[in-house]
């Protein structure tokens, strides 16, 4: 789960790492009270979860609380990338004499994570280390090992920090790995780091991304998941423990196992560009057992989404036998009728693998009038496309 | 032969009294392997079916000369359960558990390196499989036969999806390595194993989206590997940004995408079918030719 700069703060500032205070504000009147509370210059700042908001007009100075109310006014509902701002961070202003960068990672190539830390900070750090690579410290991070402040002095002296403030920046990375660990993050970056010209370093921005395998560790980490933010489909999902995706396609996708989901939507991608563009609307897992009642929550789903209109349902019965499936499959229907749900929508099923033959005949017997069985995944893939096509050109 | 695992190798399961880990267990004999011992701490002198309960791996290796654990164990002990192994020397640690914190596995993974005695395989894997041999993990035993078609995956159904349509050649050895993003045996591990083995003629290769063992892959393949390799790469219609059921499974950056996958493989020979059956066809070609 990615955070907003607001929340990565609260983080920084629960470990003791030096942020300016401010607070979060989803109206422009909050904005006003918290630039009084704050009683001097201020930076109103959208909070969104994507690069480049300073370009789009999303960071804005605001000398006086009237000034933050039409600041705050002006960025809340601004469209930024495709997010729309919800909120504004409304903080101090500080003057700045110096912006640095560093950023702790999990880094997938060498199984271990990754310090880097660069005195070019405040601008677009893929292109300090694209264009001048020797400007970008990278220090290997053991897992077992962490970050003290013996490695901190490592990392603050490959990246050639001024000596007169070495001991302020290595307390802070020492800090912000602590945010590292304790936090389970797999990513903390400060950018920028700021120098202020008294001569204090503080993170002015924040980006992290927590591990979500490790929420049971941090119950506190469900109150950053962003209800606004987050696809009304993929939220009523989660309520099912559904391990599903939105995407922008007409076929709805059920299938069991992450590879072969994302299999499936690429197969069913390709099926659809002979018929005007057909695409798969999104991805569900529903795992290895796939039993008729997470069958049925997944059909729920799928045959809600407006812009549904056939569902491909394939499944490899590895462990689970392809007859619990196809039972699951009608049962799960019956389910959804029996609570009022009028089915229109066709299903295509193919399911191959562990007794394959009795679960396409307990199909096949079933008569179901939505269903289909299609024997192998790619002929499957053209036919749920094919009926998608048909639906839409029928509205 | 095979890879690492054959009709020799004696299994241990951490684990085993709980629910699917007895399951699984029943599974694994029930397809030929030979599990000899499980370990839950405070339940030793117990049994599952008749296989003595330990409560530690240690004392499991010392007394059914074990060489292979698999861990079942959940999300909030995996960490200690896969150190105890290391600790222990065990030669395979397979790690089924999904779910497991990023940072456990970065720690337990170094671990292993320092260790030097252990191979973990996973974790959020589906094990490994030598077809008539052995098996350690949760791959049916039933959907092939052995043969000479050695296959590694990110993916535990793709696994299966492939091992069904080439079950007439049928398989040396089958290795899910997991969909997490630190793992302990990577693709590259596993084609240079196969590479070696006298009983494989030719590697199908399926990855996904995220990180880029893919691309280091295909170019290990380049310099090293002289056996017939077919891709599979799965996740082109993949959203930037958006987790697809693997943790590791994410494009982010534009980095990890399948195309640059498929791209990199294909730049070093290597034929990628652009869906499951048409990459089963493409190994289907080599074998017949052989």
């Amino acid at each position: 789960m990615d955070l907003y700069e607001y929340q990565a703060k609260d983080l920084f500032g629960k470990h003791l790492v030096p942020v300016t205070p401010g607070e979060v504000c989803t109206s422009s009147a909050a904005a006003h009270e918290a630039a009084s509370k704050i009683g001097s210059a201020v930076v109103v700042k959208a909070q969104v979860k994507v690069g480049g908001r300073g370009k789009a007009g999303g960071v804005k100075l605001a000398d006086t609380p009237d000034d933050a109310q039409a600041k705050a006014e002006a960025i809340l509902g601004m469209d930024i990338k495709g997010h729309t701002v919800h909120r504004v961070l409304v903080t101090e202003a500080s003057d700045i004499a110096e912006e640095y960068y560093v950023s702790f990672l999990l880094d997938r190539t060498n199984r271990a994570f990754l310090a880097m830390a660069s005195v070019a900070g405040g601008v677009d750090i893929e292109e300090v280390a694209a264009t001048r690579p020797d400007d970008l410290a990278k220090v290997p991070v053991d897992a077992l090992k962490g970050v003290n402040e013996a490695k901190a002095r490592e990392i603050v002296a490959a990246a050639r920090f001024p000596e007169a403030i070495v001991d302020q920046v290595v307390a802070i990375l020492v800090k912000l790995w602590v945010v590292m660990v304790e936090e389970d993050a797999t990513l903390v970056e400060v950018n920028p780091l700021v120098l202020t010209p008294d001569g204090l370093v503080l993170a002015l921005d924040g980006k992290v991304t927590l591990d979500d395998n490790a929420g049971y560790r941090h119950p506190s980490h469900a109150d950053f998941v962003d209800r606004e933010g987050t696809d009304p489909i993929e939220l009523r999902a989660k309520e099912f423990d559904l391990n599903y995706v939105k995407l922008q396609g007409e076929v709805g996708i059920i299938g069991n196992g992450a590879g072969l989901v994302m299999s499936t939507l690429d197969v069913v991608a390709y099926a659809g560009e002979e018929f005007g563009g057909i695409k798969p609307a999104n991805f569900l897992d529903i795992g290895g057992g796939a039993s008729a009642s997470v069958m049925a929550n997944g059909l729920d789903i799928v045959l809600n989404d407006p812009e549904v209109e056939s569902v491909f349902v394939n499944v490899f019965g590895g462990i689970t036998s392809c007859d619990a499936v196809a039972n699951g499959i009608l049962q799960a229907l019956e389910m959804l009728s029996a609570n009022g749900a009028e089915l229109t929508k066709p299903i295509v099923a193919r399911i191959d693998g562990n007794n394959a033959i009795e679960g396409r005949a307990i199909l096949t017997d079933a008569n179901h009038p939505l269903i289909e069985i299609v024997d192998t995944m790619d002929d499957a893939a053209r036919r749920v496309a094919e009926l998608a096509a048909a639906r839409k050109a029928g509205k | 032969m095979a890879i690492w695992l054959d009709k020799n190798s004696r299994i241990l399961v951490q684990g085993m009294t709980g629910g699917e880990g007895t399951k699984h267990t029943r599974r694994m004999v029930g397809s030929g392997a030979q599990v000899v011992a499980g370990v839950t701490p405070g339940k030793a002198g117990q049994d599952v079916d008749g296989i003595p309960i330990y409560d530690s791996v240690q004392d499991a290796m010392a007394a059914t000369g074990a060489n292979v654990t698999v861990v079942f164990v959940p999300p909030r002990f995996a960490k200690a359960a896969v150190i105890e192994a290391i600790d222990a020397r065990i030669e395979l640690a397979v790690v089924i558990t999904e779910g497991i914190p990023v940072h456990d596995t970065a720690q337990f993974f170094q671990y292993s390196q320092n260790s030097g005695a252990t191979r973990l395989i996973g974790p959020n894997c589906p094990g490994i499989i030598s077809p008539g041999q052995s098996n350690a993990g949760i791959i049916p035993s039933d959907i092939t036969p052995p043969g000479r078609i050695g296959l590694v995956s990110k993916s535990g159904t793709l696994t299966y999806q492939m091992m069904y349509e080439l079950r007439d050649f049928g398989f040396s050895t089958a290795v899910g390595i997991g969909g997490d993003p630190i793992i302990g045996t990577t693709h590259i591990d596993c084609l240079e194993a196969f590479e070696a083995d006298p009983d494989t003629d030719a590697i199908v290769m399926i990855g996904e989206i995220g990180g880029d063992a893919e691309e280091r892959a295909a170019a290990y393949i380049k310099d090293h590997i002289t056996k017939p390799v077919v891709g599979y790469v799965a996740g082109f219609t993949a959203p930037e940004g958006k987790t697809m059921g693997h943790a590791g499974a994410i494009v982010s950056g534009g980095s990890g995408t399948a195309a640059g996958k498929q791209e990199a493989l294909e730049a070093v020979g290597v034929k990628v079918g652009k869906t499951p059956s048409a990459t089963a066809r493409l190994m289907r070609e080599i074998m017949s030719k052989a």
